[in-house]
């Protein structure tokens, strides 16, 4: 890494400030945590690790906990009964209740108008700062980098290690700049910017570093758009990404409950401002895009690489895993996407689960019908974006259209709840993973914007969401 | 705590594929599980039951003796996805105690070395001659870093050398972390936070 007292990145300046102590040839640093994120899935055996040894949560001040994976997406019953896909579900959102009570964590649950997918949750709530180290014990925590902050996901032992003592043992990350320049064209969003990023960088190109995106399209876009960015950066190996915080940063967090407020904010909006990259820091690699030449995207393989840009055919696979995975999806190569019937669309999940994304998907929508047979779901990321999309009347266009409109939570993109995609079935997912049998047991998943899964749940089939949006342009290039 | 990993001789099992991701290894449906216990049988549980729920007989993973095959050789990218630590503790349930690959995926690297799973990075001609013979004897080393092949010269591998010492002494990390809960106040108190 650079020296001390020369210029230094992003990863550099937050890094720098957590360290409690330095790492040596033989023992990591010990990084400071500022906030750990909970949830009911990969938390338990780390309270249970903790109250066998006698610990206690050392700074509950800092731990703040939500209810998202497995809590069910449909409202209670007529018997006030939430309808939990197993007891053992129910079970384990009480154990963290019961935790949390126990240690004096504060918990967004069921009766919070804050719950809500945990990295929906954060940043609305103002939790997320630039400069903070954020952890959580979910591989999408990568979204806070978004705010400038270093965020990565941890496993449970190492929950158990922040709860106990609020610090992590790391090793440095190493430094990757991926600069996104030139203007992104109209109807193309962040999820297609963050698809053709990761087809670039490639499945385990991001492994063992930090991405710091930059370049003028990644300024250019609005906070919920770099949170798609970052959230996705595990899908490239790499545990975290993030953007320099600007005024875009500070125009979203000022006012939020977590921040602080009048002067002391200006002060430390100014302190944010400083946490960009200096000129001359430098990566140990670089990756350049055009952001100009970036068009809608949808993935063909079961790796969240296997993106190419709508109306593309399915390649020839070149080895034994892309003719798998072009196998599982039932995709013929030189046959276009676009020609298979969809059966489920999903839009949702800490990638896509705000309410940027939930207009998007309505703008779409709207005076629209979900084609018959197709089943569409829209699952809002938080109790918050429920709430204004409420406000602004887009859950009646959802229904009216067709589509159902469920309670928020994680739902369909990690298919624990009950709410997954039937075996074979061809979904248009707006999530993070098409994996097989990520959505259910041999769900197959193509991964596109809401505007994107909008159209071809209208369509019926992979549809370029421009032909909705922009029908005068798409007539003039025809 | 694992208990301390020295020396392993053991046949391998290869899966190859590419991209073993963490929904393969356990699909996500079991990981409402409280405890850490019993997730052996959640192993790459899609890929050796059909739908019902029964075994398949032709999936190697239901027929070998796991006791024989505690080395697990897979494709590029191993581990990738997820950060569930559900993946090793089904692993290692399952009877595995090392994965051998090209690259493995740095959380569940993190994941693996905290619960006595080994996860090696080799080179593409070692990973080719180890993924060409499904079954071979392979030994492992971890105080002298090395892994042997047949009779072959031993090849040395990296393990981060903090946590290779607490997979050989039995050290605890948490435990370690604990005992400088005074640095740490002493940092809290000059940062102010």
């Amino acid at each position: 890494m650079s020296s001390l007292n020369g210029p230094k990145t992003l990863l550099e300046k937050v890094w720098e400030k957590h360290v409690v102590q330095r790492e040596t040839g033989e023992t990591p640093a010990i990084l400071y945590v500022d906030l750990h994120l909970v949830h009911e899935v990969t938390s338990p055996q780390a309270f249970s690790e903790l109250d066998a040894r006698g610990l206690k949560v050392r700074r509950p001040d800092r731990t703040f906990a939500t209810l998202d994976h497995s809590t069910p997406t449909a409202p209670p019953g007529a018997d006030g009964k939430r309808p939990y896909v197993t007891a053992e579900a129910e079970a384990q959102v009480a154990t963290l209740e019961r935790n949390c009570a126990k240690h004096g964590v504060t918990l967004a649950g069921w009766d919070s108008d804050d719950r809500g997918v945990v990295h929906v949750m954060a940043p609305e709530l103002g939790l997320t700062q630039p400069g903070m180290v954020v952890v959580c014990g979910d591989s999408h925590t990568a979204t806070h980098g978004a705010f400038g902050a270093l965020a990565f996901g941890i496993g449970t032992s190492e929950v158990g290690h922040v709860l106990a003592t609020q610090c992590l043992l790391q090793r440095k990350p190493k430094r990757m700049r991926v600069t996104v320049d030139g203007v992104l064209q109209p109807g193309v969003s962040a999820k297609d910017l963050t698809l053709a990023v990761i087809a670039e960088i490639g499945f385990g190109g991001g492994s063992g570093y930090v991405i710091e995106y930059a370049g003028s399209a990644i300024r250019a876009l609005e906070m919920e758009g770099r949170m798609t960015l970052c959230n996705m950066s595990i899908e490239a190996g790499a545990r975290a990404g993030m953007v320099a915080p600007d005024e875009k940063t500070i125009e979203f967090l000022r006012g939020r409950r977590h921040v602080a407020k009048g002067d002391r904010f200006e002060e430390i909006a100014r302190e944010w401002l400083s946490l960009a990259t200096d000129d001359g820091a430098t990566f140990d690699k670089e990756i350049r895009i055009d952001g100009a030449a970036i068009t809608p995207m949808a993935t063909w393989g079961t790796t969240p690489d296997a993106a190419l840009p709508i109306g593309s055919v399915a390649p020839t696979p070149a080895n034994d895993t892309e003719a798998k995975a072009l196998a599982y999806m039932g995709f013929e190569a030189g046959h276009a996407t676009t020609e298979y019937p969809i059966d489920v669309v999903f839009v949702g999940s800490c990638t896509n689960g705000r309410l940027s994304d939930l207009r998007a998907a309505a703008e779409v929508l709207r005076g629209n019908k979900v084609k018959s047979g197709v089943r569409m779901l829209v699952v809002p990321g938080s109790e918050a974006v429920k709430k204004q999309a409420e406000d602004e009347g887009l859950h009646h266009v959802f229904k009216d259209a067709g589509a159902e409109w469920r309670e928020p939570g994680c739902s369909m993109c990690i298919a624990m709840n009950g709410d997954f995609v039937a075996p074979g079935k061809l979904a248009i997912s707006t999530s993070n993973r098409n994996f097989e049998g990520r959505q259910g047991k041999g769900a197959r998943t193509i991964l596109a914007s809401p505007a994107t899964a909008a159209a071809s749940a209208i369509a019926g089939v992979l549809t370029d969401p421009r032909i909705f949006t922009q029908p005068a342009q798409e007539a003039k290039r025809a | 705590m694992p208990e301390p990993f020295k020396q392993l001789v053991s046949r391998t099992f290869v899966i190859k594929q590419e991209a073993v991701d963490t929904d393969q290894i356990i699909p996500a449906r079991f990981l409402t599980t409280t405890t850490r216990e019993g997730l052996g049988k959640a192993a790459f549980y899609d890929w050796r039951y059909d739908a019902d729920g029964n075994p398949k007989a032709n999936e190697p993973l239901n027929t070998i003796d796991a006791s024989e095959h505690r080395v697990l050789v897979a494709g590029d990218n191993f581990g990738c996805g997820s950060s569930r630590e559900h993946a090793p503790w089904a692993l290692t349930d399952y009877g595995f105690r090392a994965v051998i690959s090209t690259t493995i995926a740095d959380i569940f690297t993190s994941n693996a070395l905290k619960n006595g799973l080994l996860p090696i990075t080799v080179d593409k001609d070692t990973h080719a001659r180890l993924m060409e013979d499904p079954g071979g004897r392979v030994s492992i080393d971890l105080d002298k870093s090395e892994l042997t092949i047949g009779n072959n010269p031993p090849i040395k591998f990296h393990i981060e050398p903090f946590a290779r010492r607490c997979l050989i002494e039995g050290v605890d990390p948490m435990g370690w972390l604990v005992d400088r809960v005074p640095t740490i106040e002493t940092y809290e108190r000059e940062r102010a936070v």
